[in-house]
């Protein structure tokens, strides 16, 4: 399917927080032709609009995945690292990682007492660079690296890659604008943001910027599918998640709702998502200016900000369906309202 | 200059003396000065832009507030800021607006038990000896909200630096003022902003206001080239000049930005090293996220024991960092 | 407005669930009191509560103050329906696990169904279990249906709201219950609403009550940039005395609102609050807050280009249970300096707020 060669080329594209600019271009390639208006900023946010009726909807998928920084070189040419995001350093010890430029190394870990010492001093990289000329070296300070992992399709049609989260996101909106066809009753801004892993920072000043009268996030959420899970009633296979809560922000319970309605009556199934820790670009948006009222629609996921994140294609699709018939369709006024 | 603005007392809050030094300083020069509702000083040089560049230093520094007085008439604290509690004990204060002396006093060593001595003071424990003798005199010259700053004269120190507190961030107004007040027909903004140092809260008003296309942080960081510094790669070293951030806590420097310090502290010949430690917030987070978002770079002064009672620093990474700055106004005049 | 008015809206108001992220219905009935002493009401985009009382003479500058109290309370959000009908849950808003076992609650899915939350009984219990305390993770809500009944009235995301039902001290003149935090803030503001009607002002006051404080101060910013006023007074709720902790970090229940002084706060304000409380013969407390308040009011004073912000809080004991407690004198002194503060209000005064 079309939309597993979009996330295949997405997932193994280089774009870790900050540095986005592989995925941006591969973003615009894909959608050029198919929206009326597209433009940057100086954060590196990409702005894709459809023009429609009256009314701004800003749907959210953010580009950047989870990385690391490089802090230091020794004089042997092992390299320090600090983490760009929520990435935890007991996922690090024997990962490989790619830089920028197509380096790739592996993270290793000095001698430890005891595996509770492990802790981001204690790594370091190698890229099998040992010469003491620091000028030679491939890799600066100040220089990123995102996981290096192939997208694999496994079993009934899962996807297993390093950065599902989220770049199947973006993959929904790229299929979603390629399918979306006819006029629209509100114009649409496809936010692809930068740097959400670092704080929700470009939907910010994005949401700012184009000033919406609506939000809504595509991103990945955890699931309570593996063994002794901490509680989610998400699942694989169970079709996409509409958010009610993460840490981030209270989805607006009309747009919460209006999600529901869309799929119950396209006969798409879907599961209800609390997310006790964790945010979305929708969480910067909703408290923007006066306020947006916003949603979220997330595609179920396991192992999420490790190199092995996995979604089913099913959710996938059904979540290109339901983002599809809800921008087909007219949202409720939701605004002020004067009382007594 | 430094040592005068060192020994001003501006706790997060209480800027007010800091902020009338400035304007005393820049009461003669040719510049438009205008102080909002939290307290920032923002001052204009050159021409007026809509979108201008701008420099930021905060004015405030840490300290402590009185939060109650006790029975004994003894003033109970918090600090402002972050404060490691270990640096406080034996140390004396200037408390409330009359500067009054005042030592946080701790159980003398022949009066402890050995096993004492490896453990920390109990910061709950600490409170500020005014020498009163009741509370009600106690009340009479102190009251719950006044704040407390760390009684230190700025003095010269060694071959090149100085010892003296709240170089965290004198040194970076220092920088400014100067910038401000030479003849250099450049045109930016400066902004010296209150309360950085309880959550950067002055910069995020200052840049609303000021709407700027690309600024400049211009801080202090940590030192930490002392020994038996586990931490070594996380801090910086005296003397090898300004420290340019490439991440921190709330700002992702950009590779433009950071590169375009390297290169032109590279072409004017000035030394510089990288602030390699991620963490820590400042001001530029705050900046870089107003509004439509600002291009925000920070470039700091190291500097040894930050937020105790006695910092040290040096003249040159001090001017040094400051020819940073101009250059990087000069480069986008 | 008399004391017993007073108790009847606090107990009206706290008898309305309003969890954070779900407070239309104690914004409305909210409404319903505001509605009797103010001009004009509305909700913002946001939903916050905004209730406006005009000045009755206008000075040459327009003046707009506001007056907010978040209206939300802590509580909990279904996360699972288990085997049995028994439901798990998640906080909203900080929550200590060891007030919850043996709580009631009300689920509110497609009807609101009692619940309560299950506490073994110490017959059964091991020794070594007495000694933990439960983590939230392994609490659960049982309502005493079964699992079709809960599965096909109650879903995942539904909300969940302590159980209490407000009472009255008479002798110590205080109220006991829950969500005190920070429905007594939003009685002190309706109390101020009457109050300004037997006085005259020259400013707009809105009053607004905010959502979702407890969980990110949200509404609280985005009412700010909404309105963008000149001034703004929080109202919220500052730790009462308790056992096992020293009274040099709490405040006495009786003894007057607590007006907040630090960086979070515009000193001219805070000083003027404590003029105006001394001049009105008017007992309160201070309380120095160095840095973040955690209140609305840090929210407010960086909306756009600054507000001046101001905070007077109840004393308020056992915060985040459902036994919370407040003196009825300090609702109704913290009403009365509030609108003694606002009938003084002029342009000269917001005249020494700006550029201090």
């Amino acid at each position: 399917m079309a939309i597993e060669e979009t996330l295949k080329k997405l997932a193994e594209a280089y774009g870790p927080s900050g540095e986005e600019e592989e995925v941006r271009l591969l973003i615009k390639e894909e959608i050029g032709s198919a929206v009326d208006q597209m433009y940057e900023d100086t954060f590196g946010n990409l702005y894709a609009i459809r023009n429609g009726g009256a009314g701004r909807i800003m749907i959210s998928a953010h580009m950047d995945e989870i990385g690391i920084i490089i802090t230091d070189i020794d004089d042997r040419g092992f390299l320090r690292l600090a983490p760009l995001g929520g990435i935890s350093p007991r996922l690090m010890v024997g990962q490989r990682l790619r830089f920028r430029d197509g380096t790739i190394g592996t993270v290793y870990h000095e001698k430890l007492n005891s595996w509770k010492d492990l802790d981001w001093p204690k790594l370091y990289v190698d890229v099998g660079f040992s010469s003491s000329d620091s000028r030679k070296y491939p890799v600066k300070i100040g220089d990123l690296a995102c996981l290096a992992q192939p997208f694999v399709k496994q079993h009934n049609g899962r996807f297993m890659a390093k950065s599902m989260d989220d770049r199947a996101g973006c993959a929904v909106l790229i299929e979603v604008i390629k399918q979306l066809s006819g006029s629209l009753p509100h114009e649409v801004c496809f936010l692809f943001s930068a740097q959400e892993e670092l704080g929700l920072r470009g939907a910010k000043t994005a949401a700012y910027r184009y000033d919406p009268d609506y939000g809504l996030a595509v991103d990945v959420t955890l699931v309570g599918d593996t063994p002794e899970a901490p509680t989610m009633a998400v699942s694989l296979g169970k079709g996409p998640a509409i958010k009610v809560r993460d840490n981030s922000l209270f989805c607006h319970p009309r747009i919460r709702q209006l999600i529901c309605d869309t799929a119950e009556k396209n006969s798409i199934p879907y599961q209800l998502e609390v997310l006790t820790r964790g945010g979305t670009d929708a969480g910067a948006i909703h408290v923007t200016r006066e306020g947006v009222p916003s949603g979220a629609i997330s595609i179920p996921c396991r192992y999420v900000h490790s190199a092995s994140e996995i979604i089913d294609g099913k959710d996938l699709k059904l979540t290109v369906l339901l983002v599809e018939k809800l921008l087909q369709g007219l949202w409720p006024q939701i605004g002020g309202s004067n009382l007594q | 200059m430094l040592e005068q603005l060192s020994n001003l007392d501006g706790i997060s809050g209480r800027e007010d003396s800091v902020r009338s030094y400035l304007l005393e300083c820049l009461k003669e020069a040719p510049l438009e000065t205008s102080v909002d509702t939290m307290g920032n000083l923002l001052v204009r040089k050159g021409k007026t832009v809509q979108k201008p560049l701008m420099i930021s230093a905060h004015m405030d520094e840490v300290g402590l507030m009185i939060t109650s007085i006790d029975k004994k008439g003894m003033l109970n604290f918090n600090p402002v800021g972050g404060i490691d509690s270990r640096v406080l004990p034996g140390t004396r204060v200037r408390f409330g607006d009359a500067c009054k002396p005042g030592v946080i006093g701790v159980k003398p060593i022949h009066l402890q038990k050995a096993e004492e001595q490896e453990k920390p003071f109990d910061p709950e424990t600490l409170y500020i000896d005014g020498g009163f003798s009741s509370e009600a005199e106690a009340c009479r010259h102190a009251k719950v909200g006044d704040y407390a700053a760390f009684d230190i004269d700025c003095i010269s120190f060694g071959a090149d630096c100085y010892r003296g507190k709240a170089f965290d961030d004198r040194a970076g107004c220092l920088i400014l003022l100067k910038l401000l007040l030479e003849d250099n027909g450049l045109n930016f903004s400066a902004a010296f902003t209150v309360q950085e140092e309880v959550g950067t809260r002055g910069a995020i008003i200052a840049a609303n206001h000021l709407k700027p296309r690309f600024a400049l942080v211009v801080e202090t960081t940590a030192a930490a080239d002392t020994p038996d510094n586990e931490n070594k790669q996380a801090g910086t070293v005296l003397g090898d000049g300004p420290a340019i951030s490439i991440m921190d806590r709330t700002l992702m420097v950009s590779r433009r930005m950071r590169e375009g310090l390297v290169a032109l502290a590279e072409k004017r010949a000035l030394p510089y090293h990288y602030r390699r430690f991620t963490g820590a917030g400042t001001e530029g987070g705050a900046i870089a996220l107003s509004g439509e978002g600002v291009q925000t770079a920070v470039v700091s002064v190291p500097c040894r024991y930050i937020h105790s009672p006695n910092s040290v620093i040096s003249r040159r990474d001090i001017d040094n960092t400051m020819s940073l700055v101009r250059a990087w106004l000069e480069k986008h005049q | 407005m008399n004391d017993q008015t007073l108790v009847d809206i606090v107990k009206d108001l706290t008898s309305i669930s309003g969890i954070s992220g779900h407070e239309s219905a104690a914004v409305e009935r909210a409404a319903t009191y505001f509605g009797k002493y103010c001009d004009k009401m509305k909700l913002d985009r946001f939903g916050n509560l905004v209730a406006m009382k005009k000045a009755d003479r206008v000075d040459e500058n327009r003046i707009i103050i506001a007056l907010v109290a978040h209206i939300d309370e802590i509580g909990a959000l279904v996360t699972s329906v288990e085997k049995g009908g028994f439901l798990r849950f998640t906080p909203v808003g900080g929550i200590d696990p060891r007030v919850l076992p043996g709580q009631a609650v009300v689920v509110h899915g497609k009807d609101n169904y009692d619940g309560v939350i299950g506490a073994t009984a110490p017959h059964l219990l091991t020794d070594q279990e007495s000694k933990k305390t439960v983590p939230i993770e392994k609490l659960f809500i049982d309502t005493g249906y079964s699992f079709d009944f809960v599965n096909a009235h109650i879903k995942v995301g539904d909300p969940v709201s302590l159980g209490r039902k407000t009472c009255y001290m008479e002798e110590g003149h205080m109220i006991t219950g829950k969500a005190l935090d920070n429905r007594a803030g939003v009685a002190s503001l309706i109390l101020c609403a009457a109050e300004l009607g037997g006085l005259h002002h020259q400013a707009d006051v809105c009053f607004i009550a905010s959502l979702q404080e407890e969980v990110g101060l949200r509404g609280a910013i985005t009412a700010a940039y909404g309105l963008n006023p000149d001034l703004a007074v929080a109202v919220d709720v500052t730790h009462g005395d308790v056992a096992g902790v020293d009274e040099k970090y709490t405040f006495k229940p009786g003894q007057g609102p607590v007006i907040a002084v630090g960086p979070n706060f515009h000193p001219v304000l805070s000083e003027e609050l404590q003029h105006i409380a001394g001049e009105y013969n008017l007992s309160r407390q201070l309380e120095a807050i160095p840095g973040n308040s955690h209140t609305d009011a840090w929210a407010i004073q960086v909306s756009r280009e600054g507000t001046p912000t101001g905070l007077v809080s109840i004393p308020l004991r056992y915060m985040h249970s459902t036994v919370e407690m407040v003196a009825v004198s300090d609702l109704i002194s913290t009403g009365r300096l509030l609108a003694w503060l606002i009938s003084g209000m002029n342009s000269s005064f917001i005249g020494r707020l700006k550029g201090c």
